[in-house]
């Protein structure tokens, strides 16, 4: 019991404490983003960890349920429905299942490869007839609405973006421990099976192709109160949110942060957010490092960041924390930390020298200001530095690797 | 009887030009077994780089050096990248490509800028090589025709009538059976590799200054030549071939007419919800047509229109 009980009570205060501990309006805008984008990570991760679905489409479910959730409020807001605001997400959560119901029919027929083909034509298809419909959808613009609707109850008008962060943390909450729940039902044990073998499960007396189709409706649901809860926050949405990018984005995240683990997606989502909304304030180049360290995971721990956190964990529960673990890892870090430098400024250098000259119009030698100092882009002296750091790192590295092998 | 001829013509064109940049990843799908993600990336690098020679050495020696530099590139993604990622099973070869065309989205933003590149038609092609009643068909298209069609003269050649195309399909259909006899089947999986960029990267070549050479090239082709290799059954390059003429004309011929079923004379009140659907031109469908072609055809038949096993 209580291995169950203290993890989600660890969530809960984490998720209570976290504007407490960063309360300016940036970073509560940033956690209210975390929040949504893992609840849909953690609803994507239903199809491709659970049920080895490889999806190229889950923004259409997202999007559609946010569309929903949009329309709503503004029939709310024309008075023409009361509603309590609270419980939007929820016809967000409706409307992502409708479609789950629509469009997950022919799609869930075929597994693997082909289901990935099907999802990346449909994710085309919708956002296309998003866009040739501007009279529901809003065309280029979007649609933006209003997310403080008649008078406040119990002193709670979701005006202020406090009041939308507890919003979104209690329903991820809430979802992430029925996401959870799921997992043990007769449903999401099956639904392993299919993942792994469908041909056995179908000997067993279950349809392959019924498991996938409630498993997308499901995930779909939860896509769609996610994509409800962006509508709140945002108050406008628009044809990018059932696009290719975002349903890319979404993939991308939950890769980084690990499909063989419930918490994988948590931490994809926050990563992936730190990565699109935090790194990108400071950097032009942030989508080059979001690919890289993307590659970078997908060719050295293909279990995602989370496989490194329960590697970490067994380690220190079975007492192997010793002085030369502990080494051998400051080392690592050490090294890396370098090639990390060199390659940044590298990086950075290359990204003003190209763009900072085309975007300012100037002769080309816009300097590169970096934390007060500028660096000159065109001078040899840093990317001589960047060079020598790249290339100290690198053999670093391989000698740590060469003395672990030797070992 | 003008507009006819001249759109088939136009659409003939475009679907040859998919047919190089399909040819080359329905090869490499049958032999991964998952489609390359980064495939219409090459494509965009071969109209950059092609772009980059042609500034200094001329049209006409980047038509042959482009598709060669980015074909060895892409058989040193295949050797240093794929190659690793391809112990680790499928789904993170597809997304070791996936990552791989953002990547060279940005890196060809870091070389070249976010604006297009001003890649122009070199000018003894520029002109007209006919005149239809009173459309006049350019020279350049005529080439394009010319160049696709030589290409897959020579693939067609070379897969079946020579000793390496040979061993190339053994190793796709029984990579076991062809090893166990000696061929070393990674070094021709290397091969193939790069030899589908470099295909990729001459579509890229001949199209980009046709078209337009810009950051999002890849982007607005990449899905469409998946739609064709799905379609045209897995590593089926006759089916490729008919999928990609299908799509070439289907889509010149859609949105070069502006038909809507409101001018075809279904009449709905103007305020009830299916009013925007009946406005609509097939002009503005056309962009939907091939996904919806997939989508059909994957529920209806997997393994595609020539294909002979299910992906």
């Amino acid at each position: 019991m209580k291995r169950i009980v203290l993890p989600w009570l660890g969530l809960a205060l984490l998720l209570l404490a976290a504007p407490l501990v960063f309360p300016q309006s940036a970073a509560l805008s940033l956690l209210s983003q975390m929040g949504t984008m893992v609840l849909l990570c953690l609803s994507y991760n239903m199809l491709l960890g659970e049920g080895g679905m490889l999806s190229f489409g889950h923004a259409v479910y997202s999007g559609l349920g946010a569309f929903g959730a949009i329309h709503l409020m503004n029939r709310m807001s024309e008075g023409a429905l009361a509603f309590p605001v609270t419980l939007v997400p929820l016809a967000g959560g409706l409307t992502g299942a409708l479609c789950g119901v629509v469009l997950g029919y022919p799609t869930t027929r075929r597994a693997g490869t082909t289901f990935a083909m099907i999802t990346l034509g449909l994710v085309e298809l919708v956002s296309a007839c998003v866009l040739m419909l501007p009279e529901v959808f809003g065309g280029e613009g979007g649609i933006s609405g209003n997310r403080v609707i008649g008078a406040p109850v119990l002193g709670i008008s979701y005006g202020p973006q406090i009041q939308v962060y507890y919003l979104i943390a209690g329903w991820l909450l809430v979802c992430a421990m029925a996401i959870c729940a799921l997992r043990h039902t007769p449903l999401g044990r099956i639904l392993n099976a299919v993942r792994d073998n469908p041909e056995r499960a179908a000997f067993i007396g279950y349809d392959p192709q019924r498991v996938r189709y409630l498993a997308l409706i499901l995930s779909a649901f939860f896509a769609g109160v996610s994509g409800g809860l962006s509508a709140i926050n945002f108050e406008i949405v628009s044809a990018e949110y059932v696009g290719a990018l975002r349903s890319g984005a979404i993939l991308l995240f939950t890769f980084i942060g690990g499909t063989a683990y419930f918490y994988g997606p948590i931490v994809g989502g926050v990563v992936g957010v730190l990565f699109s909304s935090w790194l990108s304030a400071y950097t032009q180049a942030w989508q080059f490092y979001l690919g890289a360290f993307f590659i970078l995971i997908v060719m050295t721990t293909p279990g995602g960041l989370a496989s490194l956190i329960d590697r970490g964990w067994r380690t220190w529960r079975d007492g192997a924390f010793d002085r030369h673990l502990v080494w051998r890892l400051a080392s690592w870090l050490l090294a890396a930390l370098v090639t990390l430098a060199g390659v940044v400024l590298a990086t950075e250098m290359a990204y003003q020298a190209s763009l900072g000259s085309l975007a300012e119009g100037s002769d080309g030698a816009a300097p590169l200001q970096w934390w007060g100092g500028s660096i000159d882009v065109h001078a040899p002296l840093p990317w001589i530095t960047a060079a020598m750091l790249i290339a100290a790192g690198a053999t670093a590295l391989a000698l740590w690797r060469r003395q672990g092998a030797g070992r | 009887m003008e507009f006819a001829l001249i759109t088939f013509l136009n659409g003939l064109g475009y679907g040859f030009l998919l047919f190089l940049l399909s040819s080359g990843l329905t090869l490499i799908y049958s032999m991964m077994g998952v489609p390359n993600f980064a495939h219409a990336s090459f494509y965009m690098l071969g109209a950059y780089v092609a772009y980059a020679i042609a500034g200094v050495l001329g049209f006409w020696p980047a038509l042959l050096i482009a598709p060669l530099l980015v074909g060895a590139a892409g058989a040193l993604v295949e050797h240093y990248g794929l190659r690793i990622v391809h112990r680790y099973g499928h789904v993170p070869e597809l997304l070791f490509t996936f990552g791989l065309s953002y990547l060279v989205v940005e890196l060809v933003q870091l070389v070249w800028g976010r604006s297009p590149v001003p890649y122009r038609i070199p000018p003894e092609l520029d002109g007209t090589l006919f005149t239809l009643y009173s459309t006049s068909f350019p020279i350049y298209r005529g080439f394009m025709l010319l160049v696709a069609a030589l290409m897959l003269l020579a693939l067609w050649l070379l897969l079946r009538h020579t000793r390496i195309g040979l061993l190339i399909q053994a190793a796709l259909t029984h990579p076991q059976m062809a090893e166990a006899l000696g061929h070393n089947v990674p070094h021709v999986f290397m091969l193939v590799f790069g030899g589908g960029c470099a295909l990729a990267a001459l579509a890229g070549v001949i199209g980009g200054n046709a078209f337009v050479t810009e950051p999002g090239m890849a982007a607005a082709v990449g899905s469409i030549i998946f739609v064709v290799v799905v379609v045209g059954g897995l590593g089926s390059l006759a089916g490729a071939f008919i999928t990609s003429l299908l799509i070439g004309l289907m889509q010149t011929f859609a949105v070069a007419l502006d038909v809507s079923l409101a001018s075809l004379g279904v009449q709905v009140p103007s305020g009830s919800a299916l009013a925007p659907l009946v406005r609509l031109t097939l002009a503005q469908v056309a962009p939907v047509l091939p996904y919806l072609l997939l989508v059909v055809m994957l529920v209806v038949r997997p393994k595609g229109l020539m294909g002979k096993r299910e992906g």
